[in-house]
């Protein structure tokens, strides 16, 4: 028997959907699971300039800033998907068009990531190869 | 805690099984406590794409990204009473949301309701630590406690 077409229908079931669910899913987790270290590592600058000097230096290495470069791609999808999302909830005619909001959704996610791993990669070239910049 | 809310129409067949479980529906919940949620998330994302992509993009890309954050660099941005309360506003909000998505995510994956309470509950305590701490800084951070680190 032929693949029903509801057998992948509706929204977030299935096809171009299915992937967004799970990427948001995935990229959301990766942010608050960061946020509950940033907010700690932030916090010790009320410990004074020796402290906080310390602990923000565990950034200063190319392989933790490869993470953070992952971070910021994963908060860039996450807001452009979740305006995805927002706009087929909020505007429900919109599922029609919902492959060619994918597509979109995904372009503008790609050309942003551009110009951010141009620069992110050149900061991490720079420590890598221990030049200053 | 109140279970998901299912619509009533019961002639859709079952959720089907998807690559990371069961895939729940995403329609809007028809009301209580999940219509807040859900209302809620949408209202704070649009805030947080302006406060948290914001945020990512100064903090990040420009004069060498997170390589000129230290202790002076935090003092003198947070002379500027903007700047603290976008953190605040930020820490506020990302945490509610980001805790509230991982409630609607163990929803999915943790099913009995003991371990679900547990999950859920560890959560939010130590959403509501990081929140006290982080406002506690926030607002009582005064670099003149140390003297002559920032002119």
């Amino acid at each position: 028997m032929a693949k029903r077409k509801s057998d992948v229908g509706t929204l977030y079931k299935g096809s171009a959907g299915q992937w967004s669910w799970i990427a948001h899913r995935i990229t959301g987790i990766a942010v608050i699971l960061f946020l509950f270290a940033h907010v700690i590592d932030t916090a010790v600058i009320g410990w004074g300039p020796n402290a906080y000097d310390r602990v923000v230096r565990v950034y200063e290495n190319w392989g933790v800033r490869l993470l953070e470069l992952g971070l910021v791609a994963a908060v860039v999808y996450h807001a452009i998907n979740g305006v995805k999302v927002m706009i087929i909830d909020f505007w429900p005619s919109t599922t029609k068009h919902f492959k060619a909001l994918s597509i979109a959704t995904t372009a503008v996610f790609v050309l942003a990531m551009i110009p951010i791993a141009w620069i992110m990669g050149g900061q991490i070239l720079d420590l890598a190869l221990h030049r200053s910049s | 805690m109140a279970t998901r809310t299912e619509p009533t129409t019961t002639t859709e067949p079952a959720a089907p099984r998807g690559m990371l479980g069961y895939r729940g529906r995403s329609e809007r919940p028809a009301g209580g406590f999940e219509l807040w949620a859900w209302l809620f998330m949408r209202i704070s994302g649009i805030v947080l794409l302006v406060l948290a992509v914001g945020h990512v993009l100064i903090m990040h890309l420009p004069a060498g990204g997170v390589s000129r954050v230290n202790f002076g660099f935090v003092a003198t941005r947070w002379e500027n009473p903007v700047w603290r309360t976008w953190d605040w506003a930020l820490l506020s909000l990302a945490l509610v949301h980001g805790i509230n998505g991982l409630r609607v995510v163990v929803q999915d994956y943790v099913k009995p309701a003991a371990w679900r309470f547990a999950v859920n509950t560890f959560f939010t305590v130590l959403g509501f630590l990081l929140f006290v701490l982080g406002t506690v800084i926030v607002f009582t951070f005064d670099p003149s406690k140390w003297p002559g680190v920032v002119k």
